[in-house]
């Protein structure tokens, strides 16, 4: 045999592996879930964007490594590389046919090979099938041939085609209530995805767009003169404030949510991200708040309930006080076996609550109902925009907080500890009182935060105090950037808001969830906003131009 | 910004074009207090779903959403229209019930909603979607307090086809103390708000006819080894064990309990969460006498074998995992027929669905032929058959036979 | 040693050892009234220590895989709870393949090596690809950041499971030659445990001849002690680690099938509660050990089985074992407040981690 040419060899190898990702996706049933979800109604849908799309993926980016083969090479390795991505749905179908694969894979049905067989059976679509993802594998070959600007261009027009299309209902659901605007949104969608013409005239329009600015180039950004600094500030306050009467109940409801954990984002990331502390039973404090609230304020455990703002220092104060007792005797752990008492603290607290132990004061599994909304004056705070303010003001204020707290003496002994505790204690730090701090300071954040949730919901459940919520918080603060301000609100909005935008994708959402984690942090491992002395160092690394070999080893 | 104008302004120019070439105005005006949805010609009645279908208690809903594909399957269209289900995850928990009746409740072209999976996700769902004037159907929730005339979480639009725990607890104390004639009885739940109720509510009939109860334990719904809690509950000396939990954790109880000295010959029984072939799957040999409390399925056992199961293993590849997609088709199929009644058609296809009408009409259902027996609606939205039939599993056969009454 | 340690002693260390003492006297306390109830005979505790050893001995042989990656890359690797469960569910299926053909039971350990050797492949082979994919580009990042992955891979490998073999249960049938009873020493095991006790012993001491006489072991601890020595010592770093993942992901999925002879149900959500519970048996033995792993396996075993029964019920307190974890944890707490990097934890991991 002769060898192939590197060119070649690629092509198909990333075929394959592109192939072998519709195979998953395929078999998990996405394909078939999303069969009627269309794009454009009638046109395509998103389960085929779902199979064809990663093959596609995979030949266009390894083609793009080779710019200098020449035309026809491209071309032929293209055609080939997409039908050699076929294989693995071919088998599928080849297998599927002889025997019934449904007793293992449940998602391997005959409507799922309907739709992979283009409806026409199983020998002539199998054969389509190739043909169909040769002929786009070539279209990956034909773009390349095009300018750098209209592939960026091509690439924005769809990309926008399908996100518009697939996020339908959720921008109906903000358009609908912008008045005369909303029957000219109306209009470009079908009753699933967007009709024919409001499709092609979405692409044409966002791909005409994006060729025009590119034309512009890229003009080095300036930065801002602190005149307009205090303009873009007062600009996203504004933002903030006006948000939910843009976008309705619905978007308030996701907002309150981000905010939620932006304030348990902050109060992490003094513990992580300030003090280095792990601490996998963040949500113990939560619970702590939002259960001292509700024993406080609801009739059903109480007899004289107290009002919101007459509860609220009490539950400051004793998620405060657990954050200390937390604290204490886990001063001597570190790394990991630290981890896994703050594990156990936030499942021992969650246990508590649900046991029929303590049923009598704290509800037991039936949780607690009733409680008390914030009142200012003679407005209750009810419906999710009203209290979205007071998420807001909670933020505000637990920001400015943290922000001054993080250059304050007390805020570089926490980082001294983070960086190294011996040294940090030969230089002085106490770090009894240091930790303790840190601990809760974290703990009163959370707890504000599980207040302002149990009066959203008027009610709490020991079901909603479970470790997910302690692994979504350092999830955001970690993504966003550890120790960075900026970074908690960006990973929040991407972690938090993103899944309720997935809500589209339904039961697959965790499934997405996860792959979203994995790439975003190989993408950027030192998160979306890093903070600023993390980047200087980060970039220090940069400079060495080091084998693996000789950058630093990781911190242990 | 300069892009999103242009944009803008070109979608505005397109609507105008698109709007004159449009048909001329309805006739039909809409006098329902909650307003009406309108179905354009050739387009679906949108119903929707508000289900946990992700996370740790998924097969609970994955499976009442499952039911109500094969209703919708089964009925093809409605009235000229075709059905489109969307749904939302209502997460089994207060805070998921709220963002999924926000999120359905702004959304106008949804005509009714089946759900929520869990009790704690419609108190927090249900005063959203009762604002909006739609309804609601659960086929599982249980808690007494959703059709309690008076009770604060009690609201207008809201029904359900799964039974009152206060209904199915009552009967399996009568069941446990009438029929095996057992005088000691240990229960167990698993920290779910059904479970708990469940068993509080047998264990106070149960003491009310004169019985002991000799534990009440609970266990979490996603660990394995429950023989420490069950040798612990044999030295009670219990004659009946009631477990009404899940599958998951219900057939391990269920094949450890067998292994545990003592309770070779105790009497087990859980409820309609444990109707399920994956007991038997789950529970293997050991499943041979076990008790499950379940609606009356005796007069339609026929359909649901010979039309609703073939439909469901086409659509789903495996059989059903629990029992409340009986509940969910029932559901959906009574919110077919009150459309049916109370739709207005006008001669171009145009549908017109008041809503106060649809409520008022489900409410009113009477004697409706489900899967889960005939369906009559309280004032306050309790629709389920009260007949309650206790259920025995046979080794590997699925499903179990009726025993009672 | 003892007298260094007298001399640093400051408020908050009699304030934690006054925390420990509580626990400690509450235990004691507990466990007198229970006894003094008399609620339960002799034979019901020994029925509860044996559950405990057997239900410890599924948490031991899952903790292996913790630490053996731990060991080497002073990494949780989050997603092997999700690699336990990929071998044991996909083993599920060739399980009932057999029973169809018949050979379940005609050629019982036939199958057996054959549902073994399908779930330790099917587990290394998630084991490798995560590695591969979630662990390697972040070699040199920050590092809470693997863990960060580790979560989104546990996540994606669940769902990806629940999608290809559907969300119910799926039985593991049994085989008969596990059926029944011994007795040993006049106590009474099921066939199964002892099966799962005597394995996980077997797995430890695999292990840890693994790790300390053979070549490939020796590559491992060098790894673990500095990467870049010993790749310069001509060790191949990646696949050294590779390889331990791999060797990981078998013993998970060796893991599996023992847990299921136990256990006998597999869904895509069976690893979360037993992979937490072998984190926390890694931690309690002193993670990054092996012989440690083994022991704080049967330690939380024991302590989830007995426990409840022992300091709660003379105590008077409804439903203990819905609490069986937050004694278990509250043990964990105060064996940590004395020995704070586990049972058999080298003390260095103070200074190195």
């Amino acid at each position: 045999m002769t060898r192939l040419s590197p060119l070649f060899r690629e092509t198909m190898r990333s075929a394959l592996i592109g192939g072998a990702a519709s195979l998953l996706l395929a078999l998990v049933g996405m394909v078939e879930s999303f069969r009627e979800r269309f794009i454009i109604s009638g046109w395509f849908n998103v389960g085929q964007v779902l199979f064809l799309l990663p093959i596609w993926y995979a030949i266009y980016t390894t083609l793009r490594r080779f710019p200098d083969e020449n035309r026809k090479d491209t071309l032929l390795a293209a055609f080939v590389g997409g039908a050699v991505g076929s294989f693995p749905l071919v088998i599928l179908l080849l297998l599927g046919s002889v025997i019934n694969l449904r007793a293992m894979f449940v998602n391997a049905s005959p409507a799922l090979y309907r739709i992979l067989t283009f409806n026409q059976g199983v020998w002539p679509g199998t054969l389509l099938l190739i043909l169909v993802l040769a002929l786009l594998g070539l279209t990956a070959g034909g773009m390349l041939q095009l300018s750098q600007r209209w592939q960026r261009a091509l690439i924005q027009g769809f990309v926008w085609l399908f996100v518009v299309g697939l996020m339908r209902d959720l921008i109906l659901t903000v358009t609908n209530r912008w008045g005369p605007l909303a029957p000219v949104f109306r209009s470009i969608f079908a009753s699933s995805g967007l009709t024919p013409v409001g499709g092609i005239l979405l692409f044409l329009i966002i791909t005409g767009l994006s060729y025009r600015r590119q034309q512009k180039g890229t003009a080095p950004k300036k930065a801002l003169d602190p005149k307009m600094r205090w303009v873009a500030f007062a600009g996203v306050a504004l933002i903030f404030i006006f948000l939910p009467q843009i976008l309705g109940l619905y978007f308030s409801e996701i907002l309150d949510n981000v905010m939620m954990y932006i304030l348990m984002g902050l109060g992490l990331n003094i513990v992580v991200g300030y003090a280095g502390l792990l601490d996998l039973g963040y949500v113990a404090f939560f619970a702590i708040g939002a259960y001292t609230m509700g024993v406080l304020t609801s009739p059903e455990l109480n007899a004289n309930p107290l009002t919101y703002w007459q509860a609220l220092p009490f539950a400051m104060l004793i998620s405060t006080i657990s954050g200390v007792i937390l604290g204490l005797p886990v001063l001597k752990l570190r790394g990991d076996y630290l981890a896994i008492v703050t594990l156990g603290f936030g499942e021992i607290v969650r246990l508590l609550v649900l046991s029929d132990w303590l049923r009598p004061w704290l509800g037991g599994t039936q949780g607690i109902q009733l409680i008390a909304q914030p009142q200012i004056g003679n407005l209750v705070l009810r419906s999710q925009v009203q209290l979205y303010y007071l998420f807001l003001v909670g933020v505000a204020i637990v920001v400015f907080i943290a922000w001054r707290l993080k250059d304050s003496h007390i805020g570089r002994s926490w980082m001294a500890l983070r960086e190294d505790e011996d040294v940090a204690r030969a230089m002085g730090i106490n770090h009894v009182t240091t930790k303790l701090l840190a601990f809760a300071t974290g703990a009163l954040f959370s707890g504000i935060a599980g207040t302002i949730f149990a009066a959203k919901l008027t009610s709490v459940y020991p079901h909603s105090m479970n470790f997910l919520v302690s692994i979504n918080v350092l999830a955001l603060i970690i993504l966003g950037g550890m120790g960075s301000i900026p970074g908690v609100f960006v990973g929040a909005l991407v972690l938090i808001g993103a899944p309720e935008l997935l809500r589209e994708f339904a039961e697959y959402r965790y499934l997405v969830y996860g792959a979203l984690l994995v790439t975003m942090m190989l993408y950027r491992p030192e998160g979306l906003w890093p903070e600023a002395r993390r980047r200087l160092e980060l970039h220090e690394e940069e400079e060495v131009p080091a084998s693996d070999a000789l950058s630093p080893s990781p911190a242990e | 910004m300069k892009r999103l104008l242009v944009v803008l302004s070109v979608l505005v120019l397109a609507s105008i074009v698109l709007a004159a070439c449009g048909p001329k105005a309805q006739p039909y005006t809409c006098t329902d207090p909650l307003g009406c949805v309108e179905v354009k010609p050739g387009e679906p009645i949108h119903i929707a779903y508000a289900l946990v279908i992700s996370g740790a208690d998924e097969t609970l809903g994955v499976d009442s959403r499952n039911g109500i594909e094969v209703a919708i399957a089964l009925k093809g269209k409605l009235l000229g229209h075709d059905i489109k289900l969307t749904g939302e995850d209502d997460g089994c928990s207060a805070e998921g019930g709220q963002a999924a009746g926000t999120k359905l409740s702004a959304d106008p072209t949804i005509v009714a909603i089946i759900g929520t999976s869990c009790s704690s996700a419609a108190r927090a769902a249900m005063p959203l979607i009762s604002k909006a004037g739609m309804v609601m159907i659960s086929p599982s929730n249980t808690a007494p307090d959703l059709t309690e005339a008076g009770n604060p979480n009690n609201h207008p639009g809201y029904l359900r086809t799964a039974h009152n725990d206060k209904v199915q607890g009552a009967a399996a104390a009568k069941f446990a103390f009438e029929k095996l004639g057992v005088r000691k009885a240990a229960t167990i739940h698993d920290g779910s708000l059904y479970a708990e109720k469940l068993q509080a509510v047998f264990a106070e009939e149960f003491q009310k006819m004169g019985g002991t109860i000799t534990a009440q334990e609970a266990v979490d719904p996603n660990g394995t080894d429950f023989k420490s809690v069950l040798t612990s509950i044999a030295a009670t000396g219990p004659e009946f064990i009631y477990y009404p939990i899940f599958v998951k954790a219900g057939s391990l109880i269920t094949r450890q309990a067998k292994e545990v000295p003592g309770l070779e010959n105790v009497y087990l029984m859980g409820a309609d969460g444990m109707f399920s072939p994956d007991v038997v799957e789950g529970a293997g040999d050991a499943v041979e006498g076990l008790f499950v409390s379940s609606p009356d399925l005796a007069a339609f056992a026929a359909e649901y074998q010979s039309v609703f199961l073939p439909k469901y293993k086409e659509l789903f590849g495996t059989d059903p995992i629990s029992i409340f997609h009986a509940h969910a088709f029932d559901a959906a199929n009574m919110i077919f027929a009150a459309i049916e009644k109370v739709a207005v058609q006008q001669p171009d296809g145009t549908l017109y669905i008041p809503r106060q009408a649809l409520r008022d009409a489900l409410y009113a259902t009477k004697d409706f032929k489900g899967l889960t027996g005939n369906l009559t609606c309280t004032p306050t939205g309790d629709c389920a058959d009260p007949k309650i039939a206790v259920y025995q599993y046979h080794a590997g056969q699925y499903p179990p036979e009726r025993i009672w009454p | 040693m003892l007298r260094t340690r007298l001399r640093g002693v400051t408020l908050t260390d009699i304030v934690v050892w006054l925390i420990g003492i509580a626990i400690l006297v509450g235990m004691i306390w507990g466990s007198i009234a229970t006894i003094k109830l008399g609620k339960y005979s002799l034979s019901t505790w020994t029925d509860l220590i044996v559950t405990g050893l057997a239900l410890g001995g599924v948490y031991a042989l899952i903790a292996l895989g913790y630490t053996l990656v731990y060991g080497i890359l002073r990494m949780i690797n989050f997603a092997h709870s999700e690699v336990f469960m990929s071998g044991a569910f996909t083993a599920t299926f060739a399980a009932s393949g057999l029973v169809s053909l018949g050979w379940w039971e005609r050629f019982p350990i036939l199958s057996l090596l054959i549902v073994l050797a399908v779930a330790a492949t099917v587990s290394a082979t998630v084991a490798f690809l995560v590695e591969r994919i979630a662990y390697r580009p972040l070699r040199h990042a920050p590092r809470l950041v693997p863990l960060i992955t580790a979560i989104g891979a546990s996540f994606f490998l669940q769902y990806t499971f629940r999608g290809l073999y559907g969300s119910g249960l799926k039985g593991y049938p049994e085989m008969t030659i596990f059926k029944g009873e011994v007795i040993l020493f006049g106590i009474r095991f099921f066939k199964t445990q002892l099966v799962v006790i005597i394995g996980a012993i077997l797995m430890m001491i695999a292990l840890y001849v693994i790790v300390q006489y053979t070549k490939i072991g020796k590559a491992m601890r060098a790894v673990s002690e500095d990467k870049d020595t010993a790749a310069l010592m001509g060790i191949d770093v990646d696949r050294t680690i590779s390889t331990t993942f791999v060797l990981g992901g078998a013993s998970a999925g060796i893991a599996g099938i023992l847990y299921l002879l136990l256990f006998p149900v597999a869904h895509f959500f069976m690893g979360f509660i037993p992979g937490l519970k072998a984190f926390t048996s890694a931690v309690l033995g002193g993670i990054g050990n092996v012989p440690g792993a083994f022991l704080g396996g049967i330690v939380l075993g024991l302590l989830e089985s007995v426990g409840p029964s022992l300091f709660l019920d003379g105590l008077g307190i409804p439903a203990a074992y819905q609490l069986k974890d937050a004694i278990a944890f509250t043990v964990l707490v105060f064996i940590l407040i004395f020995r704070p990097s586990g049972i058999l934890g080298e003390r260095l991991t103070e200074t190195k981690v």
